[in-house]
């Protein structure tokens, strides 16, 4: 059954110009749709500027979409009062990039992860610090090291402190944005381990933002490609990496570095006049969309 | 220009010995280079593969000289073409930089100046180091802009590095690492900035310019699937210091060292969702490195004399070395690392 989806969002964003000039309109997200299962992780990939960040964020309406919908679980995201949204965001979380920019560098990490607690009025004092307590040790973190600043963390441990903090709502939905690619190569797979087992314990479902394709095909049940604004191909990851239809998507997808020197290399080169704009997305294989 | 001697110089043309830069701190100087040593021959491509604080950029400042207070060159030598570069006069090395050796970043945007146009920018490295006149220097910018495929290059070089996309400014760059025709061409994770497919180009750019331009590459990465496609040998680094060298071939099928094996071993592959073969621990701040082996905390393989002393370089195979008590022949543990199989570790 479908937790999240997303119908015909678009986004604009003004270009150049300044207030009183009304510079040109671009869309950064162009008619873009797509559902995600309970328990799925979806994978959201393409270039940067492609609008997949724009995308979690205006499903979140931490940016308001000029136009479309988000349904999560059946219920209008965009249509919410500010009160009703304030409930919906104990339920959809954002973890971001940067964990070293995305912590408070003045709050010790027991006020980052309570924060959410306190602004959503949840439990006494006591009752928030054994949250707290559970929530580090849920994400890997040392409780003892629980008023440390950001500072004293290792990069791969401040986004573990990211991570409690999106997890402290109880939450059932989660978009990571590039979640590891700030990270250390020898600590990415840690944080790649942790999300994994999270989801399976706490029933997670996750919107996988990300470029690096050899990640995304590991841990995403399907994904879907943007080019431009636009999806231009989806489907099961299995499908689209086996037999891409797109011809970014194929480009994409030669371009991946093999780490194996004896791999034979073809990297197709993309053509973006032979990509036609207008072409809608249609079933190529089961579950398998492409705007061929 | 002088025509490089043929091959059969033994004389390799960068030879790093005992290289050691020294960061000041309150609690003392700490080594961000500690006693590398390296070489490099003529027309190779080596990839110093290291993760953030391992050292890989402070040594190509090192090489170039250009390692800024509270950071200072404490000892060693890097002898480029058979001179030590650390004992010329400020002077000297203004001709090398950008001339012989040339450096090429990360981020185009910060290396590019945002006030000139990037014509200018190519025509003053060629003025500046007498490959050109002003008279000159438009036309052999528009060269330099043909020669690294930037389209239309006769209107592109009146514009502002802003006016370009992130692709095209690394291409500017590399235009201006080229402009003086070097011999030695360090690249410092140029194309981690980029998207996937930008990267490819820029890769296969840098590929072609080292043919066309008979260039050595020193390309500094921390993707091993970058490596595997561009360099010839490989070097890792590991809190300051080389842990393991060797051929591509050997490095990918033949790890020596744990920490290699174990970034190899950490890449996503197998089976969708089963969990990744991840090193445990965090990789250790320059300036409170453990005793011994800097690697011994996160090692699986750690033993007795991994904790009190570090390791000098051991042979793994022709041309291949790690520094790794494992590989050590008086070792009794020796015998058991040899007959261990190299993890698999397909891209799928």
């Amino acid at each position: 059954m479908a937790l999240v989806e997303v119908s015909h969002l678009v986004k604009h964003f003004a270009r150049g110009g300044g207030l009183f000039r009304g510079g040109a309109q671009v869309a950064a997200v162009d008619d873009v749709s797509f559902t995600i299962d309970q328990g799925e992780t979806f994978g959201l990939v393409g270039e940067s500027g492609s609008g997949k960040t724009t995308t979690g964020r205006c499903m979140l309406r931490l940016t308001e979409p000029t136009s479309g919908d988000v349904r999560f679980r059946g219920e209008s995201v965009l249509a919410f009062s500010r009160a009703r949204l304030r409930r919906a965001r104990r339920e959809m979380q954002i973890v971001f990039q940067d964990p070293y920019s995305s912590l408070n560098p003045r709050m010790r990490a027991r006020q980052i992860v309570e924060e959410p607690l306190v602004i959503h009025r949840l439990g006494d004092r006591a009752a928030r610090r054994g949250r707290v307590g559970e929530l580090f040790r849920l994400v890997g973190l040392d409780p003892a090291h629980l008023e440390r600043y950001p500072h004293e963390f290792s990069g791969g441990q401040r986004q573990r402190i990211g991570l409690a903090r999106a997890l402290a709502l109880d939450p059932s939905f989660v978009v990571l944005d590039e979640p590891v690619s700030a990270l250390d190569v020898s600590v990415q797979a840690q944080v790649v381990n942790l999300l994994m087992d999270l989801q399976r314990q706490l029933k997670l479902t996750y919107l996988f933002i990300a470029h690096d394709l050899r990640l995304v095909e590991h841990i995403c049940g399907r994904v879907a490609v943007m080019y431009l604004g636009k999806i231009v191909e989806m489907g099961p990851t299995a499908s689209l990496f086996a037999s891409p239809q797109h011809a970014y998507t194929k480009a994409l997808l030669s371009a991946i570095p093999i780490p194996d020197p004896d791999a034979p290399r073809q990297r197709i080169v993309l053509d973006p006049a032979s990509v036609d704009k207008s072409a809608v997305l249609k079933e190529v294989a089961k579950g398998h969309w492409a705007a061929v | 220009m002088h025509p490089e001697p043929l091959n059969s110089n033994p004389e390799p043309l960068l030879a790093i010995a005992h290289l050691t830069t020294v960061f000041e701190t309150t609690r003392g100087p700490v080594a961000a280079v500690d006693d590398l040593s390296l070489e490099m021959r003529a027309g190779e491509t080596l990839a110093l593969v290291g993760e953030s604080g391992s050292g890989k950029s402070a040594t190509a400042l090192s090489i170039m000289r250009l390692v800024q207070p509270p950071g200072r060159i404490a000892g060693g030598e890097v002898r480029f073409k058979g001179r030590d570069l650390l004992r010329l006069g400020e002077r000297e090395m203004r001709a090398v930089r950008g001339a012989e050796i040339s450096l090429i970043f990360q981020e185009p945007m910060t290396a590019l100046n945002p006030v000139f146009r990037i014509g200018d920018q190519i025509g003053e490295a060629l003025v500046v180091h007498g490959r050109a006149t002003r008279a000159d220097a438009r036309h052999r910018a528009i060269e330099l802009l043909r020669s690294v495929r930037i389209p239309s290059p006769e209107s592109r070089i009146a514009d502002y590095p802003h006016q370009l996309s992130g692709g095209m400014r690394q291409r500017v760059m590399i235009a201006i690492a080229l402009a003086c025709r070097p011999s030695l061409v360090i690249a410092d994770e140029p194309t981690t900035a980029l998207d996937v497919t930008i990267q490819a180009e820029i890769l296969d750019l840098l590929r072609e310019m080292k043919a066309e331009f008979d260039l050595s590459l020193l390309l500094i990465t921390h993707d091993l699937g970058i490596v595997a496609g561009t360099a010839d040998r490989v070097a890792v680094m590991y809190a300051g210091r080389i842990v393991e060298t060797g051929s591509v071939r050997a490095m990918f099928r033949s790890p020596a060292h744990p920490y290699t094996r174990g970034l190899l071993a950490s890449m996503p592959g197998g089976r969708r969702g089963e969990r990744l073969r991840a090193i445990d621990g965090a990789v250790p701040l320059p300036g409170d490195l453990p005793a011994g082996c800097a690697f011994n905390p996160r090692c699986p393989d750690r033993f007795e004399p991994c904790t009190s002393a570090q390791p000098p370089d051991y042979a793994a195979g022709p041309g291949h070395t790690a520094k790794c008590f494992l590989l050590d022949p008086q070792s009794a543990i020796n015998p058991e690392a040899a007959s261990r199989k190299p993890q698999s570790h397909g891209p799928r």
